[in-house]
């Protein structure tokens, strides 16, 4: 396999933003609609030929900053699934807003940006690719740019984005300055010499907390609120699934390659932020009156209970997080989807105006329910699969761990809080009176076809989740023989000294 | 198909179908979750006259791979102990489905929800897998929350559903977390509970790891049996339940805590259960003190019914914190009684409510004249709840306070005391209040239901009680077994010296209940 084969899905996905990009000059403006569907298409076609290649042995190219391995492919796939639905999201919202050519076509490149990331083989593709997808945040966000909420949160995003960036560079600095490598694979077997240590701790907490602000976890989670309130409502579902996914395939790629010099610290580093962002998170949720607010601050949680099975550094808490992540995913493009559907892409979405939506659309307010209790993690739904996995994982690790019971304690606090909020959502559609205008609302083709199989992916995954722990066991699999091969080569190192 | 999955799946699939069909056809809904009852009632019946009490191993065992890399799988089958749990569940299922023509709108999404309740608690009832055994509970209980809050009456009912859902979500999380423990400090990587047991009768977990883990699963289940101090969910949620929801939720899917402690807590952490048991008992005893004295002072039936439900929890928890075969049985016996019981009380209440138009006792009065059945099923299921002998609940409770006896007799005498005398109280004044008297005016319209196929239900649960009242053996030779087994693991010589004469304390109790029959 040669490089260019080896980035052959990112190739495909920006000559394909760039062949909408030059369709939609061509068109006329009414007519451009379409070419989101079209763009749909083209990423659920991506997504079929991601099933031809399988890549069960780890290999590297261009000179190791690209890897190619089963948690690549893995992410892959779950960012083109995310991308696919919001696409069709916004379809949809195209009709009454003004989402022109541009946008189909930046979701495309962040795309691209978000499969490079899962890819990154050392610092410099990560930061290059985690760039290339906050700078397109930067203009998504602030899309519906004739309303001031958008434009507000389009500049918190930019401003806390920067300052983010600027943190991962430093860190990045530092972490070179103390092992004079940027490559991963190098970077899991660097000599660190004692003096230096201290550099490397302060290095790594700085990448955390820039890598952190994708996954919207504490230290760096302050805009996810305001800018899952203000953006329209598909770039919402990406900041929710793709990007925070980015952020989870980083993390892990970053703690695998410095697991062995700085295993205490990542210890301590993700039992803060988990008990910090899970804390934080649901109780900031518990008065809001804005659904997509509501879910900026479970977007918090969830970075909580994802950084719990990392924190319990076992494999099957890593695959627990990926399984949650999938399952996270699909509820909250399925709420962003009915929400984009109610109120319209970039309008407020207070939830006393889902009164009677039961009445109003039935499918809308089933697709809603089922995303709330699977957020809340109540069986048979992907999410209690996924809390599930977590729970086990962290309860599997505490014996070793003591500090896992205050997350594990933690964890039945948020998740009970999270019940109460996520019900308060239920409650709205089923039983609180309609207000005056009753109507029906009217629902496209494609958005039901897309709810449906949102619906259907919640309740599989809930009832038969057999395959994805396969999957997502098997992209962390794919990770771990070389920490392992690691681990005896340090011991070599050790006896040869 | 084997007949427990047909008892699980029926309800299940009828939900399914009933959710496809369009909402206004209101009279094929309603037929649909009849038959699928009716169907899983039958099957019940039929195992448990084809079980066989006291054969080794499980009866009617299927067990299919689900998640092979976790252990995870669908493992049913009946011992002793859930072959009466599931037929009273069955009933009371069916029972719950007769009487819910009070609802009047949003029927198709009522009988959805009222229908996975059922199917999910009997799966819980039948699984032998600990995931299964959690997932098909919370696959009932969360439709309980969404019924109080859709359907509920009353002027509190948000605040009831936000607090029983809290509540109970607490005691499904402490379980949940409890339950993986149980299965990492295992370390045999399977949920089913039959190899578990093997596994730990050879390896048992290691002592200090079973005093943090009892108590997770103790108070785990203990909220979902609101075990005194966690039962104020009870009486506030059943207050508004609508009435087929009360039914299930106090008289069903409560149980699945204490089977819980039987199934899992007892037999896999007999250290910790040593060491925890003599909280249990106290608790056990709140119970019954605490709610039977809140239940006299309580104005509202529903309430007093809350109350007292409580008050009868306390008798299951004394008998399994006796660790004796007798009263372990008698736990079991009190279970199903209790079910059998709660089930009819709530749809009495429900029946006079609706006919009535409120619950508070000191509305209604002198109403036997106008309801005659409705009254004398109500009497006879008052008396039921005091510990009247011919009533099931009779065997149950003296079963236990015999077992409870061997351990500790001051509990003996106490929760007798407060089961019997202050459960008379409470119930023979709302017995007075409610049906004797002068007849209010505005009450003078009420009847009774038209045609015995209204009535069935509310006879069903009767001729239940009554039939384990006069009949226990029926129910005991199946449980005694099983409770053996239980009680066994963590038994100590004194209990083994129950365990030789319990064949004759047994008889004897059968004895004592066919005299209060006879007299």
């Amino acid at each position: 396999m040669s490089g260019f084969s080896a980035i052959g899905l990112e190739l495909a996905v920006v000559v394909g933003a760039l062949a909408i990009l030059m369709i939609g000059v061509c068109v006329s403006s009414e007519r451009r609609s379409f070419l989101s569907y079209v763009a749909a298409l083209f990423v659920g076609l991506v997504l079929l030929s991601s099933f031809l290649v399988s890549w069960p042995e780890k290999q590297a190219f261009f000179e190791g900053t690209y890897l190619v391995d089963g948690l690549a492919l893995f992410f892959k796939r779950l960012f083109l699934v995310a991308a696919g639905f919001v696409l069709v999201m916004a379809s949809g919202s195209s009709r009454e807003t003004a989402i022109g050519v541009e946008f189909p076509v930046l979701v495309l490149i962040a795309l691209a940006g978000m499969m490079f990331a899962a890819s990154a083989g050392g610092f410099i593709l990560l930061f290059v690719a985690l760039e290339l997808v906050t700078v397109t945040f930067y203009v998504l966000v602030a899309f519906a740019r004739n309303t001031r909420r958008s434009l507000e949160a389009g500049v918190k995003f930019l401003i806390i984005g920067a300052v983010t960036s600027a943190f991962l560079v430093l860190g990045m600095a530092f972490v070179y300055g103390a092992t004079g490598t940027m490559n991963f694979d190098e970077l899991r077997v660097a000599p660190i010499d004692v003096g230096n240590k201290q550099l490397f701790d302060i290095g790594l907490v700085l990448v955390f907390v820039g890598v952190g602000f994708k996954l919207a976890a504490v230290p760096s989670q302050i805009w996810a609120p305001d800018v899952y309130e203000g953006a329209p409502a598909p770039v919402g579902a990406f900041l929710a699934s793709g990007s925070k996914a980015v952020g989870l395939v980083l993390i892990v790629r970053v703690m695998n390659s410095t697991m062995l010099q700085g295993e205490t610290l990542w210890a301590v580093l993700l039992a803060v932020s988990a008990v910090a962002s899970i804390l934080y998170g649901a109780l900031c949720a518990i008065p809001q009156k804005d659904l997509k607010r509501l879910l900026g601050y479970s977007s918090i949680v969830t970075a909580g209970y994802l950084l719990i099975g990392l924190a319990s550094g076992s494999e099957a808490g890593i695959g627990a997080s990926l399984y949650y992540m999938t399952a996270y995913t699909f509820a909250a493009l399925a709420v962003f989807t009915v929400v984009s559907i109610v109120f319209g892409a970039s309008e407020p979405a207070e939830i006393v105006g889902l009164a009677g939506l039961y009445k109003r659309s039935p499918l809308l307010a089933v697709a809603l329910t089922l995303s709330m209790i699977s957020l809340a993690g109540i069986p048979p739904l992907a999410g209690f699969f996924g809390k599930f996995l977590l729970v086990k994982s962290a309860v599997g690790s505490a014996g070793l761990k003591t500090g896992l019971v205050v997350l594990i304690g933690v964890m039945v606090v948020g998740i009970l809080i999270s019940i109460y909020y996520y019900f308060g959502v239920i409650r709205a559609v089923y039983w609180v009176a309609p207000s005056k205008d009753g109507k029906s609302i009217i629902v496209t083709r494609s958005e039901r076809v897309a709810l449906i199989m949102l619906m259907v992916g919640l309740v599989w995954l809930g009832l038969f989740p057999g395959r994805l722990i396969r999957a997502s066991s098997g992209a962390v699999g794919s990770i771990a023989p070389s920490r392992q091969a690691i681990a005896e080569v340090v011991k070599h190192d050790g006896e040869r000294r | 198909m084997d007949p427990l999955t047909i008892i699980i799946a029926a309800p299940l699939a009828a939900a399914g179908l009933v959710a496809v069909i369009p909402g206004n056809y209101r009279f094929l809904i309603r037929v649909i979750a009849l038959l699928a009852t009716l169907l899983s009632a039958a099957v019940a019946i039929w195992v448990f006259a084809e079980f066989e009490p006291g054969a080794s191993g499980l009866q009617f065992e299927t067990r299919s791979v689900w998640v092979k890399s976790l252990g995870i799988g669908y493992h049913v089958g009946l011992d002793g102990v859930n072959v009466g749990l599931v037929l009273m569940g069955a009933l009371v299922a069916f029972a719950a489905a007769c009487v819910s023509r009070e609802i009047a709108e949003r029927v198709k999404e009522y009988y959805v929800l009222l229908l996975l309740m059922a199917g999910g608690i009997l799966g819980a009832f039948l699984s032998w897998d600990m995931f299964g055994f959690y997932f098909f509970h919370e696959l009932a209980l969360v439709p309980t929350f969404l019924m109080i809050g859709i359907w509920g009456r009353g002027d509190d009912r948000v605040y009831a559903t936000y607090q029983i859902t809290l509540y109970l979500s607490f005691g499904a999380l402490l379980v949940l977390v409890g339950l993986i423990a149980v299965y990492v400090q295992c370390g045999a990587n399977t949920f089913d509970m039959v190899e578990l047991h093997r596994h730990v009768a050879q390896t048992p977990i290691p002592a200090a790891a079973q005093r943090w883990m009892f108590p997770l699963l103790m108070f785990g289940f203990g909220v979902l049996v609101s075990l005194w101090p966690f039962h104020s969910w009870a009486p506030t949620g059943y207050a508004a339940a609508p009435t087929g929801v009360a039914m299930l939720h106090a008289g069903v899917i409560k149980k699945f805590g204490l089977l819980g402690l039987i199934r899992v807590a007892l037999p896999l952490l007999p250290e910790g259960a040593r060491e925890w048991i003599p909280v249990m008992g106290v608790l056990a005893v709140g119970n019954l003190l605490y709610g039977g004295w809140v239940a006299m002072r309580q104005s509202d039936l529903n309430r007093l019914l809350g109350y007292s439900s409580v008050a009868h929890m306390g008798f299951a928890f004394l008998g399994l914190a006796s660790l004796t075969v007798l009263g372990v049985t008698g736990a079991v016996v009190v279970m199903i009684a209790h079910g059998f019981l709660a089930g009819l009380n709530f749809a009495l209440s429900g029946y006079l409510r609706r006919v009535a138009g409120t619950t508070q006792m000191d509305r209604m009065g002198g109403l036997l004249d106008k309801v005659p059945f409705i009254g004398a099923l109500l009497v006879m299921a008052m008396l039921a709840g005091c510990g009247v002998p011919g009533f099931a609940n009779f065997v149950g409770e003296l079963l236990v306070l015999f077992g409870a006896w061997e351990a500790n007799k001051t509990w003996v005498v106490v929760a007798a005391w407060a089961g019997l005398v202050v459960g008379a109280v409470y119930t023979l004044r709302a017995v007075r209040t409610i049906l004797h008297g002068p007849l209010r005016t505005e009450l003078a319209t009420v009847a009774d239901p038209a045609g015995a196929w209204h009535r069935s239900a509310y006879a069903l649960l009767v001729v239940a009680l009554l039939l384990f009242g006069v009949v226990p053996g029926l129910l005991i030779a199946r449980i005694e077994p099983d409770a053996k087994a239980v009680s066994g693991t963590i038994a100590t010589g004194i209990e083994m010296k129950a365990a030789g004469e319990v064949g004759s304390i047994v008889r004897g109790a059968v004895a004592a209940a066919g005299v209060g029959v006879r007299q």
